[in-house]
């Protein structure tokens, strides 16, 4: 499978990158590491007209402690945030759930920034950024904006980036205590999700239980209010909508929502 | 556009479409046909090469992406007509039935022995998830890395 005609472009800093996108516009996207847009390319999904190559950009890929919080720049590769010292001591839900995501190869080239920006609800990183309460920083032609993770993902594909607006950056606040987990059920390894859950100090994240990852907000509700790990997972599925397609029913997506929930708030609370 | 890279040692420049894949450019613009292209979604591995040292798959990095790189194919893997501890050790335990996965296994399991030397069953398993046999044939596969890992010899490519 050959991706339709583009130009390619590659970046050399942020700045240039900018201004590439400025110069296309809404004809161009963003390629980082690759490892979402170009299956969705090969197959004629997406078929932008220039593609401005992120990958040069060395000065992106970075993991640094910034006391309250850890910050990981957008082009961080998932092999990296997986082997990071810092990440696996203070946000060991993070560098757990990178070393799940795809297979050895995808996690030399997909990054952090490349999963969030392109905002697939079957995606393991978003909902794992939604149970960690993190913020997303962009880039654009009018400055550096701050956006909470709870606003950034807005629909399939689509989230609070402006279209000249680049990724730069994710902030993920040092949690409160130990009690996380990561809970992800596929068919086979290097699969994506049918359903996931990221569980972290009481916030309940949801993969591919809707057309955006998702936070359970009626289990967590549950959990505040004294409810046990069984309990409240009973709760997994209300206000989900997920889809009914060839891996899955949503029926039984949703069973195993329920099921997983309840694993990962067991498996969080012998942490914590 | 011109793409530059070094491939098995060697410089290559060449002209080529925008959207060339890497894999394309290996078979058909460099002649190296050991690289497969088996599922082209990223899924089974059969063209997983090394880039800059690390195991991708290159039916999802654009030849234009590998400008500037280095890529390392299967055929760039034996020195001076040795073969490489990973492929030695695949003919000892026969690690392949078709064949058709083989090169891709190969390089998947050099790039996991660089990164850990002395791997147990398990954390092989898990490595090579990303590489599948459609004959099957995981057991000697798994042994072949095994055994890789305790040959004389340097393992890293």
């Amino acid at each position: 499978m050959i991706p339709s005609t583009f130009s390619y472009k590659r970046a050399g800093s942020a700045e240039e990158a900018l201004d590439l996108i400025a110069e296309y516009g809404e004809d161009a996207k963003f390629l980082a590491g690759g490892h979402s847009l170009l299956p969705l390319m090969k197959l004629r999904l997406a078929a932008p007209e220039v593609i401005i190559d992120l990958g040069g950009l060395s000065d992106l890929s970075y993991i640094t402690d910034q006391g309250s919080y850890v910050a990981i720049g957008a082009l961080t590769r998932h092999h990296d945030v997986e082997h990071s010292e810092l990440l696996g001591r203070q946000v060991p839900l993070l560098a757990h759930a990178a070393s799940k995501v795809g297979d050895p190869q995808i996690r030399h080239r997909g990054t952090i920034g490349g999963s969030v920006a392109h905002s697939d609800p079957a995606s393991d990183l978003p909902a794992v950024l939604l149970a960690l309460d993190a913020t997303v920083v962009a880039r654009g032609s009018g400055g550096e904006r701050e956006i909470g993770i709870g606003e950034f993902f807005q629909g399939l594909f689509e989230t609070a980036l402006e279209p000249d607006e680049l990724l730069t950056e994710i902030r993920v606040p040092k949690p409160a205590s130990g009690g996380w987990s990561f809970q992800k059920f596929a068919q086979r390894g290097l699969d994506w999700a049918i359903v996931g859950c990221a569980v972290q100090d009481g916030r309940v994240a949801l993969v591919n239980m809707g057309g955006t990852p998702l936070r359970a907000t009626a289990v967590e509700s549950a959990l505040a209010a004294g409810a046990a790990p069984a309990d409240a997972a009973a709760h997994a599925a209300e206000g989900t909508s997920a889809a009914d397609d060839i891996r899955a029913t949503r029926a039984y997506r949703e069973h195993l929502a329920r099921v997983l929930v309840s694993r990962a708030l067991t498996e969080a609370n012998s942490r914590s | 556009m011109k793409v530059d890279l070094t491939l098995n040692g060697n410089d290559i420049t060449a002209d080529v479409e925008d959207r060339m894949l890497l894999v394309h450019f290996l078979r058909d613009v460099a002649d190296l046909t050991a690289t497969n292209i088996g599922c082209d979604t990223t899924s089974c591995g059969a063209c997983t090469v090394l880039f800059d040292g690390e195991s991708v798959k290159s039916c999802t990095v654009l030849a234009a992406q590998a400008s500037g790189h280095e890529i390392t194919t299967v055929e760039g893997l034996a020195g001076n007509g040795e073969m490489h501890p990973v492929q030695r050790a695949f003919h000892q335990e026969h690690g392949l039935q078709c064949g058709f996965c083989t090169p891709g296994m190969v390089m998947a399991i050099v790039s996991l022995l660089k990164e850990n030397p002395h791997p147990t069953e398990e954390q092989v398993r898990t490595g090579l998830e990303g590489n599948l046999c459609r004959c099957t044939g995981y057991h000697n596969i798994v042994r072949a890395a095994l055994a890789a890992a305790e040959m004389p010899g340097e393992v890293p490519a």
